[in-house]
């Protein structure tokens, strides 16, 4: 399977550019000089369709194509990058020339590539842009936006949006490596303001992943966004003021996953360990969490958002163990600090497009289940909160603070779930918090499909999962 | 173009945009469309990024794009392409058009009137070409970085430093003829360090962005304060939860001001998505404050002539006597809101509060006990309904003077009440920002840290 996907990128994208197997190996030989360590093209083309929905009628869509090429030529720990919009041979020819002055030395070598073909399709090499469909798509967000506003009176403004991209990627390096692939990502999103009285509150759902429009298309799919966009405006409408303070905080299951993106997740990424900059840097073997705490990042999950058959290094997927009972065991890498921290690459060299540096990046991060009921977990709980659903959050890799914004959370009380509370920052240090963990549930879930994730100005999409986890002391940034 | 070629005579690149622009809508009105309009930009980027006095990453970047918006029987499609072949430009319009097929009826739909369009398009002062050598930008980096890392012995790592030398030339047409053209360079570099002692690691940063090259700080400038800043964060703390008056230092009390200019924004308020709506009239900020957009600003970090949709641009106050005089909304929201457009496509340019007196020290001494906050964290800000609730550290301040660094808190506020009771602003500046904020004193504010 993996072998059509390569031909089918091979046909596509560099068959029309006149770009074959001598150009590639005469670029790749140009970025061979001594003192560098590997030389790397990176062909890319993406097409993005977009269409939304608002005050009850679609009024645009947009249709967006970008393509070109990155040469990047690495030595030591030094990159020369360069791209061009064009895939033309004069053009791919330059960008060499410019990303191996970052060696100064001349010289010449050959290289030999042959395609990796040997690893499992996670998605298949389907083109949710193709096949037109327009009528369709405009004619879905209308039964949505009608599906919304019966649920509930009180809703005044529903936005919908679905965007469809095909990327189309191939990767040649002087270390041999020859890899296409070609993704699919499909998103949709239902955003509903809703008044009462003098109040108004926003809800929001939606998800997606690397499949067909068809996936979103099914009633079962997008009537359950739209109930629980309509569900959390509700929920807002009606939220008191959050507490402030140090408190237990309860995590359900699915999106609040993002607590593991950003408090562990991105300290794990290979560059910040290699640099000794992250606030777990030099901690591999030490205890980082409770011992019923395993943290995954694995890109081999089918038909994820965060998925990826192979990596924009062409590495091909894997699935990482970062935190293993509690003990901290791995890193994500990309080829480069991969080899300067003299391990293996993991999958997670990631890059926006062929004009951004590949750098490690997460691809689904989840904890495994542990052993107990959600109910058993929130009965424990004396007083503190139970966020169910976040915004996203950000994190300080160095000192490790890290904070999310809940934007669906409740009091608890003598073991009760209370009142909706108001939308609240949490925040905490990286390092210790998975040290609080005191119960894992037993219900793993993983997000809807909606993550991204941005990094030094590249956003990649992602995925975040965890089971109900309760955390004994987070400070919570309410006003009452 | 090659990149010389771009430097020194960037009229004949806005001439190739106008070009494309042209052939756009051209084709665009052959097929149909009532009326079209294109942007196309072109610009170049060379970037030399060092960390621990070696050459980590020389960039050469040349990006162009071209974007189409058709209107057809008050449909719209819009598409775009980083392509810039005749024949991909030609496939890029008719994706357009075909999108505006299945898109349904909008009367807000429409290029602004022809007679708003921007007729005089005069010499802002933002062209400072320079081919600036990649090993001069190698130079500059390891000089920068080199006196950050001997500024102080607690610098113990680094991230590196960066500088980097960008050129620019952008189109805007449409199809009532109106072809305006922008060029601009901008030269910026930046330090990241890391310090450390036993409390932990910290990092932080300083940069300076500038039109000229010759006028970016010196080296040892950006290097020192990085420094400087980097390591007075180590020894940080909680603070015990309460309620207290706080400093907002100017980079993030723009963020402050950026929410109010959100709240204010059309498309907020015809989607009713905003704290602040129909609030024309009514008082915003306190009397002393007034908020001046000056978009022709020579020299300034967004002037420009026209705004995103080729309207002339002009000086105007937003806020005079902390009175919100109107709302910032480009001619589509205006038409959604029954307004005139405020020629602020594309958003605000060159906008600064004044009525601000004080200095660093009085504001202290004002501020008496409470925070100083110098970065915030994380998306907790709802403009729909003012909720404020950020992570934040900075500095702990006891009888006007600063006591320790905090960090790991967050503070928490409904942005009206913060804005309206606003106690005293500073005259601190930061030229090198569009939007231009001094040190704002919110009156309280709720901080939670550890148990009380």
């Amino acid at each position: 399977m993996a072998d059509s996907m390569y031909d089918q990128v091979r046909t596509h994208l560099l068959a029309p550019a006149g770009l074959g197997p001598t150009e590639i190996d005469l670029a790749l030989n140009r970025l061979l000089a001594r003192g560098i360590d590997f030389g790397e093209l990176y062909f890319q083309r993406r097409v993005r369709e977009g269409w939304v929905l608002e005050d009850g009628s679609v009024k645009n869509g947009s249709w967006d194509v970008d393509q070109g090429v990155g040469v990047r030529a690495v030595a030591n720990a030094g990159t020369g990058f360069a791209y061009a919009d064009s895939l033309a041979l004069p053009a791919l020819l330059d960008a060499a020339d410019s990303a191996r002055a970052i060696s100064r030395e001349a010289g010449a070598g050959q290289v030999r590539i042959a395609p990796v073909t040997d690893y499992p399709l996670r998605y298949q090499a389907a083109d949710p842009t193709a096949g037109g469909g327009s009528a369709e798509r405009v004619e879905l967000l209308r039964t949505i936006d009608a599906y919304v506003r019966s649920l509930d009176a009180r809703v005044n403004q529903v936005t919908v949006s679905l965007t469809a991209s095909h990327d189309q990627i191939m990767v040649a390096c002087t270390d041999g490596t020859l890899a296409g692939d070609q993704r699919p990502l499909v998103r949709l999103d239902i955003r509903v303001l809703m008044e009462e009285g003098e109040r108004r509150e926003q809800g929001f759902s939606g998800g997606g992943g690397r499949f067909g429009v068809a996936g979103l298309m099914e009633p079962e799919c997008w009537q359950h966004y739209a109930r629980e966009a309509v569900r959390q405006a509700e929920v807002n409408l009606g939220a008191e003021p959050a507490p402030a303070g140090f408190m237990t905080v309860v995590l359900g299951a699915g999106w609040p996953g993002v607590l593991l993106h950003e408090a562990v997740g991105h300290g794990l990424e290979g560059d910040f360990n290699r640099k000794g900059i992250s606030a777990f840097s030099g901690r591999v073997g030490e205890q980082v969490a409770t011992a019923e705490c395993t943290v995954v990042d694995d890109g081999t999950l089918d038909q994820r958002r965060g998925s990826l058959n192979v990596d924009d290094e062409g590495t091909p997927s894997g699935c990482t163990t970062l935190i293993e009972n509690g003990r901290l065991v791995g890193f994500m890498q990309d080829k480069l600090n991969a080899r300067l921290s003299g391990v293996q690459p993991t999958g997670n060299g990631r890059r926006e497009s062929f004009a951004h540096l590949p750098m490690p990046r997460m691809t689904n991060t989840y904890m495994l289940p542990g052993a107990h009921d959600p109910s058993e977990i929130i009965a424990t709980v004396e007083d503190g909160i139970y966020a169910v659903n976040f915004n996203g959050g950000q994190v300080d890799i160095t000192s490790g603070k890290f904070v999310f914004a809940a934007s669906e959370a409740y009091r608890v009380r003598n073991g009760k779930i209370g009142p909706a509370i108001k939308g609240a920052t949490l925040i905490g240090n990286g390092p210790d918090v998975l040290t609080r963990v005191g119960m894992v549930g037993s219900d793993l879930k993983l997000d809807s499909g909606v993550g991204v994730c941005g990094k030094e100005g590249q956003s990649v999409p992602v995925g975040v999962g965890q089971p109900t986890l309760r955390i004994d002391g987070l400070t919570v940034g309410g006003t009452s | 173009m090659s990149r010389s070629e771009l430097l020194e005579q960037p009229e004949r690149e806005a001439e190739l945009l106008a070009g494309i622009a042209r052939r756009v809508l051209d084709r665009a009105a052959s097929r149909g469309a009532e009326q079209a309009e294109v942007g196309a930009s072109s610009s170049l980027n060379r970037e030399a990024g060092v960390r621990l006095g070696e050459v980590e990453v020389l960039e050469e970047a040349r990006d162009r794009g071209v974007r189409v918006t058709v209107y057809c029987r008050g449909c719209s499609g819009t598409a775009s392409t980083g392509d810039l072949r005749p024949e991909i430009i030609d496939q890029t319009v008719d994706r357009a058009l075909a999108i505006a097929r299945h898109t349904q009826p909008d009367a807000a739909a429409g290029l602004a009137e022809a007679e708003l369009m921007a007729d005089d398009v005069p010499d802002l002062d933002l062209w400072y070409p320079r081919d600036v050598s990649m090993e001069t930008l190698i130079e500059r980096a390891c000089a920068v970085e080199a006196a950050g890392r001997g500024a102080d012995a607690r610098i113990t790592n680094s991230e590196g430093a960066s500088v980097s030398a960008e050129a620019s030339v952008s189109v805007y047409a449409n199809s009532h003829g109106f072809v305006g053209s922008n060029r601009g360079t901008r030269y910026a570099q930046s330090c990241i360090l890391i310090a450390g002692d036993e409390s932990g690691m910290q990092r932080d940063y300083d940069w300076d962005a500038r039109r000229r090259f010759d006028q970016l700080a010196a080296p040892d400038v950006t290097g020192r304060e990085a420094a400087r800043r980097t390591v007075r964060r180590l020894g940080a703390r909680r603070i015990p939860t309460g309620r207290f008056p706080v400093l907002f230092v100017p980079e993030v009390a723009r963020g402050l001001i950026g929410h109010l200019i959100g709240a204010v924004s059309g498309g907020q308020l015809y989607r009713r998505a905003s704290f602040l709506l129909d609030a024309v009239g009514q008082q915003v900020l306190p009397e002393w404050a007034s908020l001046i957009e000056a978009p022709r600003q020579p020299g300034g970090p967004a002037s420009s002539a026209f705004d995103g949709d080729g309207v002339a641009t002009r000086e105007s106050a937003l806020v005079a006597d902390g009175q919100l005089l109107r709302y910032v909304l480009s001619t589509y929201s205006a038409r959604r809101l029954g307004l005139t457009t405020t020629a602020n496509a594309g958003g605000v340019r060159n906008m600064r509060l004044s009525g601000g007196q004080r200095s660093h020290e009085q504001l202290l001494e004002e501020l008496g006990r409470g925070l100083i906050v110098t970065e915030v964290m994380g998306q907790g800000v709802n403009l729909v309904t003012g909720d404020y609730s950020r992570g934040a550290a900075g500095f702990w301040v006891e009888n006007g003077e600063i006591a320790w660094p905090v960090e790991e808190i967050t503070i928490a506020g409904q942005l009206r009440d913060m804005l309206a009771n606003l106690r005293a602003a500073g005259t601190d500046h930061d030229e090198r920002r569009s939007l231009q904020v001094p040190s704002l004193l919110v009156a309280e504010m709720t901080v939670a840290g550890q148990e009380a």
